[in-house]
C-alpha cells in the first residue's frame, strides 16, 4: 500500500443538536475500493456532503492526496481531483448525454482530446447508442450510468459512488459491479450502497457506519459474521 | 431543453435582419425610419435580458439600470467631451463595470434566486428615484446637468469615431444600429456555443453539478451577467442617440417590466425570440399609444397572463415545435 490518498482527521458535522458525522477517521490507500455501508441516517451521504465541499465540517481536517481541503469550495476540491455520484442523479435534464461527458471532458481537455475522451465513455458506459437522448428522459437505471460516465470523463483520482445500483435491474445491477471493478485498476473509488449482493460483487474492504461514527472495519466475510453489524444493520433486513 | 436554433435558423434570421437594413430606408419615410432605429436599439437590451435569464438562468428584474446607466452615461460624457466616440465607450464600460460590482456580492454572497430578482428591481427603481431629484443646479457633472425628472435634452448625437463635426445622419443610425443587432446577435450565438457558453447553459440546468464538475458557478455567473450589463449599456447608449435625450424614465418600472415582457412572450432560452418578443411588443405599443383605443398597459398586462398561462414557452419555442411537428421527421421524444 502506498500513502493514503484521502485522509480524515476527527471529521464532524452537526446539524443543530444532530451530530450526522462524529469524529470520523477514514483512510483510503491509492487505488483502493471502500465499500461504506450502514443503516439511513448513519451519515454516509452527508460524510460525502463534506469530501466534496457541500458541507463545512463542524470540526476535524480532509486531506486529498496530502492537502488539507477542509472548507474548500466544491469545485475547487473537484478540480483537485474528487468526482462524485450523488445518491439521486444530478444531471442537466435538458441537455444530452454527449453534452454531460463532453462538459466533464472538456475542463481540462482541448476540444479534440475531449471529443475522443466523450467516444470512449459512452463505449465503456455503454450508452453509445443513446448518446443524443436528452437526460431528462432516460429511465432512472440509465441516469445512474449516465451520470458515473460523466464523473469517469473528468478523469478524477477518486470517485465517491452514492448508490450507484439503486434503481437497477437484477443484470444492471452486475453490468455495474463490473464497470465498478473495471475503474478501481485505474482509480480509487468509496461506494455507498445498501444492495448487499451488489457490495458482495465488488468489495474487498468495508467500513460499517452507525449514529455519524465508523463501527468497523474489515473484510465483507467478516462484516457478514459480526454480530454488532448485524444488529444495527443487516438485522433490520433478518429475513432476507 | 430550449434548444439553440439550429445553424440554418441563425443563418435565415442573420439574413432577414441584414435584408431589413438594407430595405427600409429605401421604401420608408423618416418617422418610420426613426421609429425602426428605436426598436432595433431595444432588441439589443431585449437580447441582454435574453442571455442572462435565458441561458444564464439569473432572473434580473432590473435589467433597465444597466440601460439607463448606459444612456446617462453617454449623456455625460457626449456633453462635457463634445463627441461621442469616448462617450459610447463608456456607455458600455460604465454599466459593465457596476454590473459586475453588483453581481460580485450577489453571486459570491450566493444570494438566491428570489433575492436576487428583488435585489436588481431595487436597484433600477433607487436609480430611478435618484435621477428624479437631481433637478437644480447643484446636481451636474462637470458641464452636464443632470435636470432631475426633466431629463437631459439636446445630447450631442454620434458622430464619426474622432470627427465632432460629422454627425451621423438618420439613415446613418438606422444602419449603425442594425449592424450592432446582429453583430450582437451573432455574438451572443457564437458565445453560447463556446465552452464558456455551454458551462453557462449547464449551471442554468443544474449549478450543483457543475460544481462537483469543477467549474466555478459564481464567476460565470458574474462573467454573463456583466457582458448583459454591458450590452444593456449600448441599448441605453442608442437609445439616448435616439431622441437626442434621456430622462429617468429609462429606469422606471414600466420600462424594467417591459423588459420581461419581450423575453417572456418572444421565448426564454432563445436569442431570436427576444428579438421578435421586443418588436412585437413595442408596435402594439406605438399603435395603442397613437390610436388611444384602450389603455396600454392594460393590454400589456393582458398580454403578459395570456402567455404566462397559455404560451409559457414564448412564441419563438412553441412555433419551432408545432414546425417540428408538422414538417420534421417523426419524433418519439418531444423536448421539454
Amino acid at each position: 500500500m502506498t500513502g493514503a490518498v484521502l485522509e480524515t482527521v476527527d471529521l464532524s458535522k452537526r446539524f443543530g443538536g444532530v451530530e450526522a458525522v462524529r469524529s470520523v477517521n477514514f483512510a483510503l490507500a491509492e487505488r483502493e475500493l471502500r465499500c461504506l455501508i450502514g443503516p439511513n441516517g448513519a451519515g454516509k451521504s452527508t460524510l460525502f456532503k463534506l469530501l466534496t465541499g457541500q458541507l463545512r465540517p463542524t470540526a476535524g481536517r480532509i486531506l486529498f492526496q496530502g492537502h488539507d481541503i477542509t472548507g474548500d469550495h466544491t469545485h475547487a476540491i473537484a478540480r483537485r481531483g474528487i468526482g462524485i455520484k450523488t445518491q439521486v442523479p444530478s444531471l442537466f435534464n435538458a441537455l444530452t448525454v454527449r453534452e454531460h461527458l463532453w462538459l466533464s471532458a472538456r475542463r481540462t481537455n482541448p476540444a479534440g482530446r475531449a471529443r475522443e475522451i466523450v467516444d470512449e465513455t459512452l463505449e465503456r458506459i455503454g450508452l453509445t447508442g443513446r448518446a443524443d437522448a436528452v437526460v431528462g428522459q432516460l429511465s432512472h437505471g440509465l441516469r445512474q450510468w449516465v451520470e458515473l460516465g460523466t464523473v469517469l470523463a473528468g478523469n478524477p483520482t477518486l470517485i465517491l459512488l452514492d448508490e450507484p445500483a439503486a434503481g437497477m435491474t437484477h443484470d444492471e445491477v452486475a453490468r455495474t459491479a463490473e464497470l465498478v471493478r473495471d475503474i478501481n485498476r485505474t482509480h480509487a473509488l468509496i461506494v455507498v450502497e445498501h444492495d448487499m449482493q451488489f457490495v458482495k460483487m465488488i468489495a474487498r474492504t468495508v467500513t460499517v457506519m452507525h449514529q455519524g461514527a465508523v463501527l468497523l472495519e474489515d473484510s465483507m466475510d467478516r462484516i457478514l459474521k459480526d454480530s454488532t453489524v448485524r444488529d444495527v444493520y443487516l438485522g433490520k433486513h433478518g429475513g432476507r | 431543453m430550449i434548444r439553440r436554433l439550429p445553424h440554418p435558423g441563425i443563418a435565415a434570421t442573420t439574413a432577414a435582419m441584414v435584408a431589413v437594413a438594407l430595405a427600409v430606408p429605401r421604401v420608408v419615410d423618416e418617422f418610420e425610419l426613426l421609429q425602426l432605429t428605436v426598436f432595433a436599439a431595444l432588441c439589443i437590451l431585449a437580447l441582454s435580458l435574453g442571455v442572462v435569464w435565458g441561458y444564464g438562468g439569473i432572473l434580473c428584474f432590473g435589467q433597465s439600470a444597466f440601460f439607463g446607466l448606459g444612456a446617462y452615461a453617454y449623456a455625460v460624457t457626449a456633453i462635457n467631451l463634445g463627441e461621442s466616440t469616448g462617450a459610447v465607450v463608456l456607455a458600455v464600460v460604465v454599466p459593465a463595470l457596476f454590473a459586475a460590482s453588483l453581481g460580485y456580492f450577489m453571486f459570491y454572497g450566493r444570494l438566491s434566486d428570489v433575492y436576487l430578482g428583488v435585489i436588481t428591481l431595487s436597484v433600477t427603481l433607487i436609480f430611478f428615484n435618484l435621477m428624479n431629484s437631481t433637478a437644480g443646479d447643484a446636481y451636474r457633472i462637470g458641464k452636464a446637468r443632470l435636470n432631475g425628472f426633466n431629463g437631459m435634452p439636446s445630447l450631442p448625437t454620434l458622430n464619426l469615431p474622432g470627427d465632432p463635426g460629422r454627425v451621423l445622419d438618420p439613415t446613418e443610425m438606422f444602419y449603425l444600429v442594425m449592424a450592432l443587432l446582429v453583430i450582437v446577435y451573432l455574438g451572443l450565438h457564437a458565445l453560447m456555443a463556446s465552452h464558456f457558453g455551454r458551462v453557462v447553459i449547464a449551471i442554468r440546468e443544474n449549478e450543483t453539478r457543475c460544481e462537483l464538475l469543477g467549474y466555478d458557478v459564481r464567476l460565470h455567473k458574474l462573467l454573463i451577467f456583466t457582458l448583459g450589463g454591458g450590452i444593456a449599456g449600448l441599448a441605453g447608449c442608442l437609445f439616448a442617440n435616439w431622441g437626442a435625450f434621456v430622462s429617468p424614465t429609462v429606469f422606471s418600472l414600466a420600462m424594467t417590466s417591459q423588459i420581461i415582457i419581450w423575453v417572456i412572450v418572444g421565448g426564454l432560452g432563445t436569442l431570436l425570440g427576444p428579438i421578435i418578443g421586443c418588436l412585437i411588443m413595442q408596435y402594439l405599443t406605438t399603435m395603442f399609444g397613437t390610436q388611444q383605443i384602450a389603455n396600454t398597459n392594460l393590454i400589456f398586462g393582458v398580454i403578459f397572463l395570456v402567455f404566462v398561462l397559455l404560451v409559457p414557452r414564448g412564441l419563438v419555442p412553441t412555433l419551432a415545435r408545432l414546425g417540428a411537428r408538422a414538417f420534421g421527421p417523426p419524433r418519439a421524444r418531444d423536448v421539454t
